[in-house]
């Protein structure tokens, strides 16, 4: 009796340690957004840019492909993030790394008072929460002008050095390593969370919320656990955005940004995390390039493109184009 | 399904990171410019690039022996998105001057940049007062709202408006009219009764103007940013005020030529005081206006695109003042205290504020040869932003 026990014990052990393994994929991943930093020199805005959206859509994966929360107003947590940061480097609290701290666990505890919103109800209704609990934090920044800035936004933030030895420079280059190793941070700590039997579980209560309460799994404290997760890696992302653009405005509360959230997510694909990098990279490349090269019509070409994507679907648009390259490959060697 | 992601989404990646290399001429110039192309504020962006390539046409693109290059992008009226853009831009693309910004929020957040990067920095549009402070790179072409203001509220005074309400939008341009014209106004007992802030996205000017219904004033003086005020117009007649007998005036925003056409009946009558109406009847405002129509499909210039049209000038101008030197510091120096005949009258750029001095103009929306203009009637001459010390 004992030693089955001991030995499903061990099993699931090894189930755990198994899908914490590391693929070469990932391993690749993360080898090429290092390797960016040397490849585009020029292009590091762009790819910080890129890493702070990543790093919201991740933050909405985790809710959203996890726990199964539909979200449209997690730019919320987003703003409350960039306005700490803000607001402390205005201060003269500077030094980013322990900014982003703060901005963490604010932004955390706004997720938590706010998760109890969305315990109750259907997806309808949560997706009505979530979207006022940000229209209200719009309204909040753009009421206390005194502290904010309004709708003009948050003047007069010097940031100092990274740890007090990086500082920020003109093209960006300490900006995106430092938002990438923060992405990176908070990869880790994503994976190892929903590859625990924490994740298992959410993916459980996202399966059939009823059923995974009968077998003992407590749903309504999970939720509030991996929503408060959520908003504050929301909190950093935002944090991030502020620090290494030294500004902040209402935009950082806006509806677009929870939308962009999404959308990213159906771009890349959900519950695999990396589906928000993904399909930030995407989303961002993709509007880069269509706005430089017709600034009044691009949203059309974008608009278009998605409306493919999502009719033909993402998995057999990747397929044809993943043959594609074989083919070439074929045809080169 | 990772795997095959991972394929696409690198190769895509290489693509359209290594496909823009940015083009590097010899002996070029480049100019930045930043505006809003898509959006809400779009028609901004829309008169400026209009204007600036206008400009460049009739000017020719070579200057003091360098050729002119313009490189534009759509910010989306998004703060971060224009200071990235700048930063780029800078980095980059190696721009010599930053311009356009149709958003006094978008301006505030790249006037760092160009403090660091000596660039000078043309505003072409946005309007709130304290912009140039914030960095001594920054020379504005467009005006400032206290400068349109005062002279309303001086009108105002003058032909027995004695209770007056304002509504505005509530950011930076919109809270200096409402101060500017208040402070104005409300002196040998005139009376603001009412002062109602509309929020910018989105607004909504039904709740607000009822209460200015209910107040009964003499007239209601109004500022919206370019584009929204064929909106407002139209509640402001669903709400049955056009026929109450409150006077509408405001600055020139509300009756933003680019869309005069579209209001209508309302509109006829309403003063506003501005420093531009595409009816102007000077010879130099003829000729910009006839070619503006030829160039975009018979469009009409409005206020944006002579601020874009004006910085141009400025540009070229200060181009070829230094000898096509593309040292920041020495271009805004020519341009300080620089003087020209603009299709809005005579301009002079102050040099201790980096603002126009210029005309503000009384003016009524009349009916000429069937199309709505703002027919100017008073001058207020060479009228400096009020709201520098100085």
């Amino acid at each position: 009796m004992r030693s089955a026990t001991a030995s499903a014990r061990e099993k699931a052990r090894q189930a755990v340690a198994d899908a914490t393994r590391w693929q070469t994929p990932e391993l690749a991943f993360w080898a090429v957004a290092i390797a960016a930093i040397f490849l585009f020199p020029s292009r590091h805005l762009l790819l910080n840019e890129i890493a702070i959206v990543g790093l919201f859509a991740l933050s909405i994966d985790l809710i959203l492909g996890y726990a199964g929360i539909v979200s449209l107003g997690h730019a919320a947590f987003f703003g409350v993030g960039a306005y700490t940061a803000g607001l402390l480097a205005k201060a003269g609290i500077g030094e980013p790394v322990a900014g982003l701290a703060i901005a963490a666990a604010v932004a955390a505890a706004v997720g938590f008072a706010t998760s109890f919103l969305v315990i109750r109800g259907s997806d309808l209704t949560r997706l009505m929460v979530t979207l006022s609990v940000a229209l209200v934090f719009v309204e909040i920044a753009n009421r206390f002008e005194s502290i904010t800035g309004g709708v003009d936004g948050l003047l007069g933030i010097s940031m100092g050095p990274i740890l007090g030895l990086f500082e920020f420079d003109f093209g960006g280059t300490t900006a995106y390593c430092y938002s990438l190793a923060v992405l990176f941070g908070m990869f880790l700590v994503a994976r190892r969370l929903v590859r625990s039997p924490f994740g298992t579980s959410l993916r459980a209560l996202k399966e059939n919320r009823l059923r995974a309460g009968a077998i003992g799994i407590p749903t309504a404290r999970r939720i509030v656990t991996i929503y408060t997760i959520s908003a504050s890696i929301a909190g950093v992302a935002g944090a991030l955005l502020a620090q290494t653009t030294a500004f902040v405005s209402l935009e950082v509360l806006d509806f677009a940004r929870s939308a962009d959230g999404l959308l990213i997510l159906v771009i890349g694909g959900s519950g695999y995390l990396y589906g928000g990098l993904l399909g930030a990279i995407a989303f961002a490349l993709m509007r880069d390039a269509l706005s430089s090269l017709t600034p009044a019509y691009w949203m059309f070409w974008m608009g278009a493109i998605l409306v493919a994507l999502v009719v033909v679907g993402r998995e057999r648009v990747v397929a044809k184009f993943a043959a594609a390259v074989d083919r070439l490959r074929g045809s080169g060697s | 399904m990772f795997r095959r992601h991972m394929i696409a989404g690198a190769i895509a990646s290489v693509l359209a990171l290594g496909g823009i290399a940015p083009a590097a001429a010899q002996d070029a110039v480049k100019i930045g410019l930043i505006l809003p192309m898509t959006g809400p504020f779009a028609s901004t962006g829309r008169q400026i690039e209009a204007a600036v390539r206008l400009y460049m046409a009739q000017h020719g693109t070579t200057v003091a022996g360098k050729k002119i290059e313009l490189v534009l992008r759509d910010d989306t009226g998004t703060p971060d998105v224009t200071r990235r853009i700048a930063q780029e831009m800078i980095a980059n693309e190696r721009v010599t001057f930053l311009a356009g910004f149709g958003l006094t929020p978008l301006a505030l957040a790249t006037a760092p940049l160009a403090t660091q990067a000596k660039k000078p920095m043309i505003v072409m549009a946005a309007a709130t007062a304290m912009i140039t402070e914030q960095s001594p790179f920054i020379v504005r072409t467009s005006f400032t709202l206290p400068q349109a203001t005062v002279p309303m509220a001086d009108w105002a005074t003058h032909n027995g408006l004695k209770r007056v309400a304002t509504l505005v939008t509530d950011y930076g341009p919109g809270l200096d009219a409402e101060k500017a014209f208040k402070e104005r106004f409300a002196r040998d007992g005139r009376e603001v009764v009412a002062d109602v802030r509309v929020p910018l996205r989105n607004p909504d000017f039904a709740p607000f103007l009822q209460r200015v219904a209910d107040l009964k004033p003499d007239a209601l003086f109004v500022f919206v940013p370019s584009g929204v005020g064929a909106q407002f117009m139209k509640q402001f007649q669903e709400r049955g005020l056009d026929k109450s007998g409150v006077r509408l005036i405001g600055t020139g925003d509300l009756t933003d030529d680019d869309i005069l056409n579209e209001m209508g009946e309302p509109a006829v009558g309403v003063v506003t005081t501005h420093h531009y109406s595409a009816s102007n009847p000077s010879a130099v405002n003829k000729a910009f206006v006839k070619a503006f129509r030829a160039a975009n499909k018979n469009a009409r210039p409005n206020f944006m695109g002579v601020g874009g049209y004006d910085g141009m000038h400025v540009i070229y101008e200060a181009l070829k003042a230094t000898g096509g030197s593309t040292d920041g510091e020495k271009l805004v120096g020519a341009m300080k205290g620089m003087s020209w005949q603009s299709p809005r009258g005579p301009v002079t750029i102050e040099a201790s504020t980096r603002e126009l001095i210029q005309n503000i103009y009384v003016r009524k929306v009349e009916r000429v040869d069937g199309e709505l203009y703002n027919v100017e009637f008073a001058t207020f001459q060479a009228v400096a932003d009020p709201a520098k010390k100085r």
